[in-house]
């Protein structure tokens, strides 16, 4: 077997393993929660008879060990469970499945992440590029401090003084990022680009920076003096020497800032009123909706693992003694 | 270009004077150097480390390192000023009609793009060549360089090829635009002796044959002697003399020059010893899977020393590590005067690590840089010697005195220390445990020539002194000749032969000593001739 072969079934083996590990995080993080969630629901009136009742209906009498099994083996086969939410004392069960819930805001997540990425990544790539060429240039020095001015601001501040000059000022775009399932893609665009434009400003510092120190990083190199020599120009010394042997830890950098657009983003959702998964899971955990709370947990897991994964990749097929073995 | 009659002056340095910034503030590199270079012509540069040869070879380019600067003089290059071009006008010429050839051909070749396509790249880029014509060329000069799989060694990346060949390779890579200049770095300084003879002998034949000049930086003067028609010798950025190098060798004029070769002139009269006090009995070694060590069998003569010898990769290091229990032999074990040491490092007593002292390669990484010269050689004098309060500084200032420093050393940190009183330190803080053996790793390879000669005297009168007994493992043999009783020679993890001195270096040898005696460069020019025709014949 080719040894980069090898190395991603490693790691794809080790990324399961964790996944193992962060479920039972996920679940005992859970179990640990105060509360009791029948008793939430029932109100503080209600018989001990009732409760316990409506306890063994949802199976929460049953041992932590099999509830755990329960969900993990149906987690598996992609069945999250039912959520706890829409039943009530009175005994009515409009309850939803929790993947029927999840998978609407999901969608919408990933909509708006990926919104995010095209055009932060570029952004950043090009401008940590070109500050790596003009290194201690105006030009360098301006794209340095813009970008560590808006990762410096809160979120929500971005995402307002964004709102104030292209929602209020100058209506170009709507404030509020309303969408559901029946938006049409074009409209979702437009009414997903205040929020996509806060979280780039959020992103592109980190990614931006980590690609110019990766460059810049390479230049004392003295194969970087070598190219030099040959009469190579700067561009082709940046865009052909250095950067080929920089794209490990760029990479770790760009998975790491992607995996925040899926998992992180619970604030600009709130301020743009975006339907997307932070929010599901911040109104799950209040109302002890526990069946969401872990489904969404466990997709930020997988989330965070598969991009890491990615990143490993890439730094693996991008290095040619893992690439071309002696 | 190439039709240019012979004769003429390719190159014209004049009053160069360069300068660098380090420290707060630019110190003179260069002070005023001329250097005059002939179509066709191979001029060594030679000179300990610091004397400014890199940046003078560079600067025939035109080119300076980040962070130097050329304050005067011209740089003419066939009629043209450099020192007036900026770099893009510049980037002309490099890659073009003049080209250069670096000291670690590892770090020289970019990972990440296959060997033939470096080769070729400036020769593409500055449209002297098609793709495929200069790939057929490259290989063309890559057979013509003794390269192995000429055809196909290219299509390699550079990891997945030997330093030597690496080197070669660069070699071509300076050939392929077929230059006006060629600017040789210490080329084979990294490379094995072995090694060296057989790309010394592919660079200068291939310099003759395209008839192209050369600047040879070296600080070895048997190497240049092999390769130059002339010689400059450098000191501190200033030329000390210059001649025709058969002229050169004969009858240097300058006491500075005479001394660049003055370790071959320190020789040990051998001595036997009854007595042995340290035995490897058949040690067997692996890292990992990788079998280092097979079988090795040394005794250790007490109050004598043993030279270890080999190139890199023989397992010499490895032995020891065997020996001072950092790691742990598969088979055999280490005797300390007729009683056995436990193998690992955890088993053996506070005693038994005494009795053994190690000395490194590279001072400066072997201490600790927040650390005083007083903290260094302190902890093993009251870890192991059990000296304490005013006693102890008064152990130190003795040890200082051993090592020929005073006692103005004692609170200063190694980075104010030049490279010879590092070593010093070193050595100061291995007898600050009263050890009866001490293992010297390459102590002297990292220094020069003046410097070496001033650390073997040293040792030399420390083992008398003290009656220790040396290990001293290194590749080069003029330091072999000027310190050891008996001799070790090692090759792939054995033991190729071991004995007195004067028995190693008189023949017959094993077909490996022979190998490894005859590639040792010697002074005369006309040694690697003669050792290509014996070779051949």
């Amino acid at each position: 077997m080719h040894p980069v072969v090898k190395t991603v079934l490693e790691r794809l083996a080790l990324g399961l393993a964790t996944l193992f590990f962060v479920s039972l995080i996920i679940f005992s993080a859970i179990e640990m929660l105060p509360g009791d969630f029948g008793q939430a629901i029932l109100g503080q009136a209600a018989l001990p008879e009732t409760v316990a009742a409506f306890r063994a209906e949802l199976g929460l009498d049953k041992p932590a060990y099999i509830r755990y099994f329960d969900w993990a083996l149906g987690a598996i086969q992609g069945d999250l469970g039912t959520s706890f939410s829409g039943r009530n004392a009175s005994g009515a069960d409009r309850s939803a499945e929790v993947v029927d819930k999840i998978a609407p805001r999901l969608w919408n997540t990933l909509f708006l992440a990926s919104m995010a990425a095209i055009i932060a990544v570029p952004l950043s790539l090009i401008l940590g590029i070109l500050t790596a060429l003009y290194r201690n240039s105006f030009f360098d020095r301006s794209v340095n401090t813009a970008t560590l001015t808006t990762i410096s601001f809160p979120e929500f501040f971005v995402a307002y003084i964004l709102i104030l000059f292209f929602a209020s000022l100058n209506q170009i775009f709507p404030s509020l990022a309303n969408v559901d399932a029946d938006t049409a893609f074009g409209e979702r665009i437009y009414r997903t680009a205040l929020p996509a434009f806060t979280l780039t400003l959020v992103i592109v510092a980190h990614m931006m920076r980590m690609t110019r120190a990766a460059i810049i990083n390479l230049l004392a190199s003295p194969y970087i003096q070598m190219a030099k020599l040959s009469g190579a120009s700067q561009t082709e010394i940046i865009i052909k020497h250095a950067l080929p042997n920089a794209w490990a830890p760029i990479a770790t950098v760009i998975a790491f800032n992607l995996a925040y657009l899926v998992v992180g983003v619970v604030v600009v959702e709130v301020v743009f009123v975006y339907p997307g998964v932070g929010q599901l899971m911040v109104d799950a955990v209040r109302t002890r909706d526990i069946p969401v709370v872990q489904g969404c947990a466990l997709i930020f897991a997988v989330t965070y693992i598969l991009l890491n994964l990615l990143a490993d990749i890439i730094g693996i097929v991008t290095n040619p003694r893992l690439l071309h073995p002696k | 270009m190439k039709n240019k009659k012979e004769n003429s002056t390719l190159l014209q340095i004049k009053n160069l004077k360069i300068e660098g910034f380090s420290d707060e503030r630019w110190h003179k590199i260069i002070k005023g150097v001329d250097l005059e270079l002939k179509r066709g012509e191979v001029l060594g540069l030679i000179g300990e480390s610091g004397a400014g040869k890199s940046t003078l070879g560079l600067a025939a380019m035109g080119y300076t390192q980040p962070g130097c600067r050329i304050t005067g003089g011209k740089i003419v290059f066939d009629g043209i000023e450099l020192t007036k071009l900026t770099d893009y006008e510049k980037r002309k010429y490099w890659g073009n009609r003049m080209t250069y050839v670096a000291q670690s051909a590892a770090a020289s070749f970019n990972p990440a793009h296959r060997l033939i396509n470096q080769t070729t790249e400036s020769t593409i880029r500055a449209g002297l060549k098609k793709q495929n014509e200069a790939f057929d060329e490259a290989r063309a000069l890559y057979d013509a360089l003794n390269l192995p799989d000429a055809s196909t060694i290219g299509e390699r990346y550079p990891h997945q090829v030997s330093g030597g060949q690496l080197q070669r390779i660069m070699t071509a890579m300076a050939m392929s635009p077929n230059p006006d200049l060629i600017v040789f770095d210490e080329p084979t300084t990294a490379l094995d002796v072995t090694t060296q003879v057989e790309v010394l002998a592919a660079m200068r034949d291939i310099v003759k044959t395209y008839g192209t000049a050369a600047i040879y930086i070296t600080h070895d003067l048997s190497v240049v002697a092999q390769m130059a028609d002339r010689i400059k010798v450098l000191r501190y950025g200033e030329e000390v003399e210059e001649a025709m190098t058969r002229k050169m060798l004969k009858s240097p004029k300058e006491d500075y020059t005479k001394s660049l070769w003055s370790v071959r002139s320190i020789q040990k009269p051998e001595e036997k010893s009854k007595d042995t006090i340290l035995e490897v009995e058949n040690v067997d070694a692996f890292y990992g899977s990788f079998h280092v060590l097979k079988n090795i069998n040394i005794k250790l003569p007490l109050g004598r020393t043993v030279a270890l010898v080999g190139e890199s990769g023989s397992g010499k290091s490895t032995v020891a590590r065997v020996i001072t229990g950092l790691l742990e032999p598969k088979a055999g074990c280490v005797k300390f005067k007729n009683s056995e040491l436990p193998s690992s490092l955890k088993g053996r007593t506070k005693d038994e690590l005494q009795k053994i002292q190690m000395i490194y390669q590279m001072a400066d990484v072997a201490m600790n840089p927040k650390q005083t010269v007083y903290d260094i050689i302190s902890r093993p004098a009251s870890f192991f010697a059990g000296f304490t309060g005013n006693n102890l500084r008064k152990r130190v200032i003795e040890l200082l005195e051993q090592i020929d420093l005073d006692e103005s050393f004692i609170d200063r940190y190694p980075s104010e220390l030049s490279g010879g009183q590092k070593q010093r330190i070193c050595i100061a803080r291995a007898l600050a445990a009263n050890p009866e053996v001490i293992i010297c790793d390459e102590v002297t390879s990292a220094l020069d020539q003046i410097v070496q000669e001033g650390i073997l005297k040293l040792l030399g009168r420390l083992q008398k002194e003290l009656n220790l007994s040396y290990i001293f493992i290194t590749h080069d043999i003029a330091t072999v000749k000027a310190i050891s009783d008996e001799v070790v020679v090692m090759n792939e993890g054995e033991v190729v032969e071991q004995g007195l001195k004067s028995e190693i270096f008189a023949p017959p040898h094993p077909e490996y000593t022979e190998l490894l005696l005859s590639s040792v460069p010697e002074m005369d020019p006309d040694w690697l001739t003669d050792l290509l025709n014996a070779r051949n014949s």
